[in-house]
């Protein structure tokens, strides 16, 4: 099996496994507030460090490259309130400019 | 018949136009997955399977990074612990058995039990329409738009000639933004880029971004 092919297997079957775990214990459980707390913490710290990777990282090396301009578009146009697509689209847009350019 | 209540009218309301905007974020990772080098149909078994959008940009993120399989699937599940979260909320509200049960699993995510925990104010029923509703209307629209993204960026071949790269991390910052409400979860943020950039020459590809949900143990598990 390819490594793509596990991933999402073992992501899918993980995902559903977790849904149905809440449903599946007895309600005080999971409900102490550090655990809460902590839950909350959890998605911006790994979506954070995605960020960073994703467009700072090549393999193991750290380069900056047109997706860094990307970024810098993606953070003003989220500073302005801007709604999701129009970042994503502001950002790939600046990248490819700059890519193209160099 | 009788007349729909004011009170479903804005439940459906808030159920469609969630449903319709996440529409959008399945776009995004449609084109990030095939961008990321998963096939159509793996990207669209993502969709329809994994069903949460955060653990499912996680994996592509970590594997297009370089990173195992392993580290992908990891990554994805501390994402995705929030859903345990979330039944453990929904569950003595939607009081479901059987099949129903195992379904209502299936959708419990951000969007429903937002939703749902949204219309408290007008009862339990109003709350279990909205759940249902966002659940099942967010799993129809993110699986159109994924295979519609999938599809999309499959046409456009080098996804740095079309910026695809850099639009997968502003989907991760678009993902974020909206979590940083306090000073702590800004300077948490930033600790986290930094430490991944860190450990990135250090350490195979993925485990940086997992190393850092040791910063959100240290945090969140503190004393108060």
């Amino acid at each position: 099996m390819s490594a793509m092919w596990l991933g999402v297997i073992g992501t899918s079957a993980a995902a559903y496994a977790l849904k149905l775990l809440g449903y599946s214990v007895p309600q005080n459980f999971l409900s102490h507030p550090r655990v809460q707390r902590t839950n909350t913490l959890i998605p911006i710290v790994l979506l954070s460090a995605l960020v960073a990777v994703q467009t700072f990282a090549v393999k193991s090396k750290l380069e900056i490259d047109h997706r860094a301009m990307g970024l810098v578009v993606a953070t003003v146009a989220l500073k302005f309130r801007a709604p999701f697509p129009v970042v994503v689209v502001l950002a790939g847009l600046t990248s490819a400019l700059v890519y193209h350019l160099r | 018949m009788p007349v729909v209540s004011a009170t479903a009218k804005s439940t459906i309301r808030d159920s469609l136009s969630v449903s319709l905007t996440v529409g959008a974020y399945g776009i995004a990772f449609g084109a990030a997955s095939v961008a990321a080098g998963f096939s159509v149909l793996q990207s669209c078994i993502l969709s329809l399977v994994t069903f949460s959008g955060a653990s499912q940009f996680a994996l592509v993120g970590v594997m297009s990074s370089g990173g195992t399989a392993l580290a992908g699937i990891a990554t994805a599940s501390l994402l995705g612990f929030r859903n345990s979260l979330y039944g453990l909320r929904m569950s003595p509200i939607l009081k479901t058995k059987g099949l129903k049960r195992l379904l209502a699993a299936h959708v419990t995510i951000d969007e429903s039990t937002g939703v749902a925990l949204s219309q408290e104010k007008h009862g339990q029923d109003a709350m279990r329409a909205g759940f249902w509703m966002t659940g099942l209307g967010v799993f129809l629209f993110w699986n159109l738009f994924t295979l519609a993204g999938a599809i999309g960026a499959k046409a456009m071949g080098n996804p740095a000639s079309w910026g695809l790269d850099a639009a997968v991390p502003a989907a991760f910052l678009g993902l974020v933004w909206p979590r940083l409400t306090s000073p702590l979860d800004r300077t948490l943020a930033i600790s986290a880029m930094a430490l991944a950039l860190a450990l990135t020459p250090l350490l195979p590809a993925g485990l940086p971004i997992i190393a850092t949900a040791f910063l959100a143990l240290a945090v969140g598990m503190r004393k108060q």
